[in-house]
């Protein structure tokens, strides 16, 4: 009966995403009835589907085996957690998911949105169902999650690289930031309907995206941790089309943030903040389509039919289209803002939001590439990491070296002069940090010697809005700011230190044997079997030491799931001030000797420490601004609530 | 401020973006496609060489009557790290292997073969890929079973296992 009610749930909340559209449209043309029903309506159809996600959880929690979805995803003999990660691990529960929060991400807005102009919000709230409806009709028509089937005794299993604690919450977090940005695309949607865009709208969309950026942030980094210790493969990122799918809407989601702050605070650059609002959702559910869709074939995507890739790309092509559409027939009417000299945070800002869409495009067109020559030409090629290193990582150093000078300038014109001053202490920075390489590194790659002066020369110029003022006085999002441009030069020393200085060995070694890698000297102790909840698994007893210091004990599994049949590298890491011990167990080779891969990788920890560091940044802006609405709220209290 | 056509530019990119995907989409059934070489003789390829001493693989060598694999990997693939060691023990068991390294560079790769060693008889590198393109390979690692006379007999795709060794040694024999 769950499941049957969790469908009724999905029906209902359908006809709710349609009522909304049609009053939202219809109070447009001054029905107040309508008009004020908007909002309890978006509020009821999350609560709906809400409920039907929750059934959802709840025949996977049950493992009901006469749902199909169930049981061609679930295994009785999963641990809980796993189960019910289990219900948004594929693809039709994903999408449930990624509707839900589309339809909690309307009803905030419909419950706290209370500073834009009453028509705009009202289309708003209208785009937000008119997009609701597009994927309402695709689950129920495509991709049913509550379907029955019958004589099932016992279900097929989750992808057992997909069995990992850190996988049951990435889904939700990059989802929340996919799916957020649904309200800034609305929110532009609306104000292109209405003609009004100003810094009153620019502060009203900033928290959404902020909020939603921090989720994209957070999920991006978890997924590089997760990938770099459970595929035993030694990388943080490898430019798997589905990398690249988060990182694109993150891309389009900072350069929107800082051209959202343009707009709020000195009301300008407006068609192009529009425009990036309309972009990072684009992206997002482009992001969405390339997993969903089977196009692209990584440990993301759920084996899924074309017809459903179709049904997907006609969405895709309806709002995405319309949108543009909307934004060539309506930003006629938004009025240009103010402007600015050649020299001042506005126009730093704008060519750092230039470089950011560029690499944007360059990651879309390596990710897109292979496809496109396929389709027209037959042939399949890969692009492969060298091609998004050697083209975005010069790009991404020079807007770096952007955003160290942008905090440093004064918004409208500046005097190049005083800005050399202001920078002097970060180019010495980067001169010493370059010094510090010769020295203790000697002869390394450009790009990373680059990028560890960078770097150092980032971290001060980034420290440098605090400097000359009282701690106590500084804006919580002042600080927020800093500590997220921080986050970026530590996280750029990570993977400059990374690519610079990794050492690795890779040994078929017999019990008893040592090998060493960079500071280590590691000795393979016994190879044992070690069963786990749902896999059994090979374990190795490792045992590293560096120089005379204590022995520290490691233990790397190879693991080998039954349902389904599948084999993963369970990484073992130690980690020290300075860096990472990276250990791997590979197979048992011909002669008995067991492959062992051993990597030592000096301040790779820095790269996830930077993006935390970003993601509390993106956290304190948040607070900050939100404290000061408050606060200016209760100040004047003019507005009705609308 | 006149905006002009350039407000319609991003419309136009979307849906060119669209109508690529939905090209994509059309694509035939499975994710691998054979090359349409098979059977044919090897395009002409040249490389760059990377190891002093070791010459650089070309297509002009494989005329020379004796049949061997021709390995297109790069040192930043790790399926490649992973069958590196069964390609050593090909080459142990006398098998010939003419290497191409794909979009890579000399510091890279002479880390990678000093890691995982050195199965080539020849070994070069193509930077740009075209010599992966000119044989319609789909990625990396690939291997090729090319016959005495310059001819593709097989393509082999994805890393070399030990059952695909055997395979592959067996092929050798046969085009002797």
């Amino acid at each position: 009966m769950i499941a049957e009610a969790g469908l009724a749930a999905l029906w209902i909340a359908a006809a709710l995403a349609l009522a909304q559209l049609a009053m939202g449209a219809l109070g447009l043309r001054a029905r107040p009835v309508l008009a004020a029903a908007v909002a309890p309506v978006a509020i009821t159809q999350a609560a709906t589907v809400t409920m039907a996600f929750a059934c959802l959880v709840a025949v996977f929690a049950r493992s009901d085996m006469t749902v199909l979805l169930v049981a061609s995803n679930s295994h009785s003999a999963k641990p809980m957690l796993y189960k019910i990660a289990g219900a948004w691990g594929n693809h039709e529960g994903s999408m449930l998911l990624w509707v839900t929060i589309l339809a909690l991400a309307g009803a905030s807005i419909a419950a706290f949105e209370r500073r834009l102009p009453a028509d705009t919000r009202m289309a708003t709230l209208a785009a937000q169902a008119a997009i609701a409806l597009g994927f309402y009709a695709f689950l129920l028509f495509a991709s049913n999650p509550f379907a029955r089937i019958a004589g099932v005794i016992e279900g097929q299993g989750l992808n057992p690289l997909l069995q990992d604690p850190g996988l049951a919450f990435h889904p939700p977090t990059l989802y929340a930031g996919y799916v957020g940005m649904s309200a800034a695309f609305s929110f532009a949607v609306g104000a292109l309907v209405t003609g009004k865009v100003g810094p009153e709208f620019a502060r009203a969309m900033r928290p959404w995206v902020l909020a939603a950026w921090i989720f994209l942030t957070i999920g991006i980094t978890a997924g590089s941790y997760w990938a770099y210790y459970t595929l035993g493969w030694g990388g943080w990122w490898f430019w798997d089309p589905v990398e690249n799918a988060s990182l694109m809407p993150w891309l389009a989601a900072t350069a929107l943030l800082h051209s959202v702050t343009v707009l709020a605070t000195r009301n300008g650059l407006r068609a192009w903040t529009i425009m990036l609002s309309v972009l990072a959702f684009s992206m997002s559910m482009v992001g969405t389509f390339l997993v969903r869709s089977g196009i692209l074939t990584s440990v993301h995507a759920f084996a899924v039919d074309p017809e459903r890739g179709i049904f997907i790309l006609a969405l895709l092509a309806l709002y995405i289209g319309g949108a543009l559409a909307l934004f060539g027939w309506r930003i006629g009417s938004v009025t240009e803002g103010s402007r600015f000299d050649m020299v001042s945070r506005e126009a730093a800002l704008v060519v750092n939001n230039l470089l950011l869409t560029v690499i944007l495009v360059i990651v879309l067109a390596g990710t897109l590439y292979p496809l496109l020559l396929e389709a027209t030409s037959g042939d399949k090629i890969s692009v492969g990491a060298p091609y998004f290193n050697s083209v975005a990582g010069p790009l991404a150093l020079a807007m770096l070296v952007l955003m160290a000078a942008g905090p440093l300038l004064r918004w409208r014109r500046d005097e190049p002069k005083a800005l050399l001053d202001r920078v002097a202490p970060a180019v010495l920075a980067g001169a010493l940090a370059l010094l510090a390489v010769a020295v203790f590194a000697g002869r390394i790659a450009p790009l990373p010697m680059l990028g560890l002066v960078v770097a150092g020369g980032l971290a001060i110029a980034s420290l440098a809005p605090l400097g000359k003022r009282r701690l106590d006085r500084v804006p919580l999002f002042t600080w927020g700011m800093v500590l997220a441009h921080l986050g970026c030069a530590v996280s750029l020393a990570g993977m400059a230190c990374d690519s610079a200085f990794t050492v690795q060995n890779m040994a078929a070694m017999n019990p008893g044997e040592t090998r060493v890698v960079g500071p280590w000297t590691v000795r393979l102790g016994a190879v044992r079997e070690r069963p786990g909840p749902n896999y059994q698994a090979m374990e190795a007893v490792l045992v590293a030491r560096r120089g005379d210091g204590a022995p520290i004990e490691l233990l790397p599994q190879l693991r080998q799931f039954t349902d389904p049949p599948m084999q993963t590298n369970h990484a073992a890491i130690h980690t020290a001030w300075n860096g990472q011990l990276y250990l791997v167990l590979g197979e048992q080779a011909g002669d008995g000797r067991w492959l062992v891969r051993l990597w030592w990788k000096p301040f790779v920890v820095l790269i996830w420490v930077g993006g935390a560091l970003i993601a509390i940044g993106g956290g304190l802006s948040l607070i900050g601004r939100a404290r000061r609405d408050l606060a200016a709220r209760g100040g004047l209290r003019k507005e009705p609530a609308a | 401020m006149k905006r002009g056509l350039i407000v319609w530019l991003p419309l136009a990119l979307g849906l060119a973006l669209m109508a690529g995907l939905y090209l994509g989409l059309r694509k035939p059934e499975g994710h691998v496609i054979a090359s349409r070489l098979v059977g044919q003789t090897l395009p002409e390829f040249t490389t760059r060489p990377v190891l002093p001493g070791q010459p650089p693989s070309a297509s002009a060598d494989f005329r020379d009557g004796r049949p061997r694999l021709l390995n297109i990997f790069a040192s930043w693939c790790v399926p490649c790290r992973d069958e590196a060691e069964m390609l050593v023990r090909l080459k142990a068991q006398g098998v010939e292997i003419d290497g191409i390294a794909v979009h890579d560079d000399v510091d890279a790769l002479t880390t990678f073969v000093a890691a995982n060693g050195n199965p080539y008889r020849h070994l070069g590198i193509d930077e740009a890929g075209r010599a992966q393109m000119a044989f319609g390979s789909s990625g990396v690692p690939e291997t090729f079973v090319i016959d005495g006379r310059g001819r593709i007999l097989y393509q082999h795709i994805g890393a070399v296992t030990e059952d695909d060794g055997r395979k592959l040694i067996a092929m050798l024999e046969h085009a002797r």
